[in-house]
């Protein structure tokens, strides 16, 4: 048993100096034309070392060390408390949401204008992953091109506003519209597919839509995306320090205050909240109908859903276009805040992250969503130094999700009828 | 006269990336194959061979090796041993421990997997593009007519060769040898071998390892063929050649090959006739038309679902 470990072992570690030493420990370097090769600083060799020497012990003692841990009293002192009464769950959940909301409508007024443009981008990601949510948490429909509905909204917005000069509030509902519109007849004939190829398709889908955003320069632009995209106004109030449309007045002359930078930013945020409130407030509402019923359905099974009568297509084509509206309002306010964009920000990587957003919230639970987009989005921000390590902690967290807990951080509970204990 | 020798041009063109593209896709399609999970990391693998390949090539320049042949085959040896440990350790990390769960958390698994390999490269060896030396120059050319000549590069020649050899050697390898009989039988019906004595957790090694190796093969040659390589490199390449797989009917080894060529093809005739940049929406349409219309593919079997 031992001599079979270590030769296990052995193989393991000899295998991680192999991964790690070409491609961490000689690095090419550009000389001129030429191409160089530089050894790395002796702490990165040292590194690769240790972590050779560390899945050598782990392999070796393996089996001890797993029957250990097995052993080892649950460090979570609440894993073996009964779990709440639903009722009162369901009542302290909405308590607790209530409160989030009313802090966040009053919180903007009192902190810098960095931090309340950054919450603005996050709950931008809240309208997104719960869209998102619907689709993969829901419906259990993997799609990897959600970045394109993005993208369709916040261009409809772009467009309409530079060659017919809609406004905001014209252009919200139109690029959910159109959004959603696409997710349709993007939907109809894929979703005939199976899982894994609709999630090649769907990303497929969203490439084009780059491409295409990038390559069709007389209408998009192009590369350089289309600038001088209005911010939204208040009953005909604009927030800028002169009025730019007839007819408009400013916000600050009409309350007779000084004029500020920070209104638009404020009124904005406020925006993006309420629509990511009216977002998970629609979604909590169509969860409980039958459609959404019929969505997990046919998630959990689809041979025994169809045979109770549901129709394929119809309820997963409503899950996909749920999703693309919201996703087209998210893109609209983003289009809104940037005040210019351009197909770099839509592409596959940001899919990428919004489904990161998802899976590590747990598919289908709202509240882990939520809180997942906040870290997402925040913690990267904090800390700076490591941005560069984003990426590369999301790919390794999405892994480690899948592996040990594939419900996600706060799983989904569906509301059930509980039985009463006999005595 | 002219539009003949364009039309060759392009042929010989979009043969020479679709034979490398069906070098990739043999990796997806023996994977999708034996455990029905499509390997989203296959493209990072292969831009991990295309480096190491770099890395061995400017290390023996330093060490001031100038015979061609070594040069290229101690490169084709490093990459293809450091992408098979990858392959083998990808497997081992991120697909063993969710095999056999609900399809969406494989796939999940493999997409954070890309994800993870693309910024390990991009942070070990930066985000720019770095220069592959040409090692291989010169053409054959002929025909000239009216200013435009059809020319035959010895890259393209050495990329045709390299990937006949390899395509025979696994043919050999599948129909011949004790795993590759091994690798069939798992395919055919994972239970079933399992209980006829077949260590199945080893032919699934065997198999990433197989297609990893090939991908790195894939990763030198396109490596040279292009001139540059960069951690965004194995992305598209590796969409390409799961399309090509597709094309072909997952799961079948001629099929890959057989739709490899076709996508280069296509390719090469859009690029060559309407633009360079609608090649990849082609690839993609020409992807998302096939799911529509014959989701078997060319040499497919029909999967029936069973309760």
């Amino acid at each position: 048993m031992i001599a079979h470990n270590f030769k296990h072992a052995l193989f393991c570690a000899v295998v991680t100096m192999v991964v790690a030493y070409p491609i961490l420990g000689l690095n090419l370097v550009a000389r001129g034309t030429r191409v160089g090769l530089e050894g790395a600083d002796t702490t990165t060799l040292i590194a690769i070392f240790v972590a050779a020497v560390v899945v050598f012990a782990f392999q070796l003692y393996r089996d001890t060390l797993m029957a250990a841990l097995g052993k080892m009293p649950k460090l979570n002192p609440l894993a073996h408390r009964e779990p709440m009464p639903q009722a009162k769950r369901v009542k302290m959940e909405s308590w607790v949401l209530t409160g989030i909301i009313v802090l966040a409508l009053f919180w903007p007024f009192f902190v810098s204008r960095g931090s309340v443009d950054l919450a603005t981008l996050v709950l931008i990601y809240v309208m997104l992953a719960l869209g998102l949510n619907v689709v993969v948490g829901l419906a259990g429909l993997l799609d990897l091109g959600y970045v394109a509905f993005y993208a369709v909204g916040a261009y409809t917005f772009a467009l309409l506003s530079q060659y017919m000069g809609i406004s905001f509030w014209m252009a919200l509902p139109l690029g959910a519209l159109l959004a959603a519109l696409f997710g349709l007849v993007l939907g109809f004939p894929v979703l005939r597919l199976r899982g894994d190829y609709l999630a090649i398709v769907t990303l497929g889908f969203g490439e084009i839509i780059r491409i295409l955003l990038n390559n069709w320069t007389a209408v998009t632009g192009g590369p350089n995306g289309i600038g001088g995209i209005p911010e939204p106004t208040l009953f005909g109030m604009e927030f800028g320090r002169r009025v730019k449309e007839e007819g408009n007045t400013s916000f600050h002359e009409t309350f007779g205050i000084a004029y500020s930078g920070e209104h638009k930013v404020i009124f904005l945020y406020l925006i993006a909240l309420v629509l990511a409130v009216i977002t998970a407030l629609v979604i909590r509402r169509l969860m409980r109908m039958p459609v959404g019923r019929a969505w997990e359905a046919l998630r959990e099974d689809e041979i025994a859903a169809r045979s109770l009568g549901l129709s394929r297509t119809a309820v997963k084509l409503s899950a996909f276009t749920i999703g693309a509206f919201f996703a087209g309002f998210a893109g609209t306010v983003f289009a809104s805040k940037q005040g210019f964009i351009s197909p770099e920000s839509f592409v596959f990587l940001e899919s990428a992250i919004i489904l990161a957003i998802v899976v590590l919230g747990g598919m289908g639970s709202q509240l882990g969503v939520v809180l997942a987009a906040i870290a997402v989005t925040i913690l990267p921000e904090l800390a700076r130094e490591f941005s560069d390590y984003r990426m590369l902690v999301f790919g390794a967290a999405m892994v480690l999700m899948m592996v040990w807990r594939p419900q996600g951080l706060m799983p989904m509970r569906r509301a059930h009828i509980e039985l009463k204990r006999q005595e | 006269m002219q539009d003949l020798l364009y039309f060759s041009q392009q042929l010989i063109n979009g043969l020479t990336i679709g034979s490398t593209y069906a070098l990739i896709a043999i990796g997806y399609t023996m994977v999708y194959g034996i455990i029905g999970m499509i390997n989203f990391a296959h493209g990072e693998i292969y831009m991990i061979g295309a480096y190491t390949a770099l890395i061995a090539i400017t290390g023996l320049a330093t060490l001031g090796v100038a015979w061609l042949p070594l040069i290229l085959i101690v490169a084709l040896l490093c990459a293809m041993i450091v992408s098979s440990s990858m392959g083998w350790a990808v497997e081992r990390v991120a697909y063993r421990p969710v095999r056999g769960r609900h399809r969406l958390i494989p796939l999940i698994s493999a997409i954070g997997m890309s994800i993870f390999l693309q910024n390990y490269v991009h942070l070990a060896q930066g985000s720019r593009n770095i220069g592959f030396p040409a090692l291989i120059d010169g053409s054959f050319r002929f025909g000239s007519s009216e200013g435009f000549q059809l020319s035959l590069s010895y890259m393209q020649i050495t990329i045709f060769i390299t990937t006949l050899i390899c395509m025979t050697v696994l043919s050999l390898f599948i129909s011949r040898s004790r795993i590759g009989r091994a690798c069939r039988a798992v395919s055919q019906d994972l239970g079933m071998a399992n209980l006829l004595g077949i260590d199945t957790n080893r032919i699934i090694s065997a198999t990433f390892v197989i297609g990893a190796a090939l991908a790195a093969v894939a990763g030198l040659l396109l490596g040279m063929y292009y001139g540059s390589v960069d951690p965004l490199f194995g992305f598209i390449a590796g969409l390409k050649a799961f399309t090509a797989a597709v094309l072909g009917g997952i799961g079948s080894i001629p099929g890959a090959m057989l739709g490899g060529l076709i996508l280069g093809v296509a390719e090469s005739m859009t690029s060559g006739y309407l633009s360079g940049e609608y090649k990849d929406v082609v690839a993609f349409s020409l992807l998302i038309l096939i799911l529509l219309f014959k989701p078997t593919g060319l040499l497919g079997k029909p999967e029936v679902e069973k309760i």
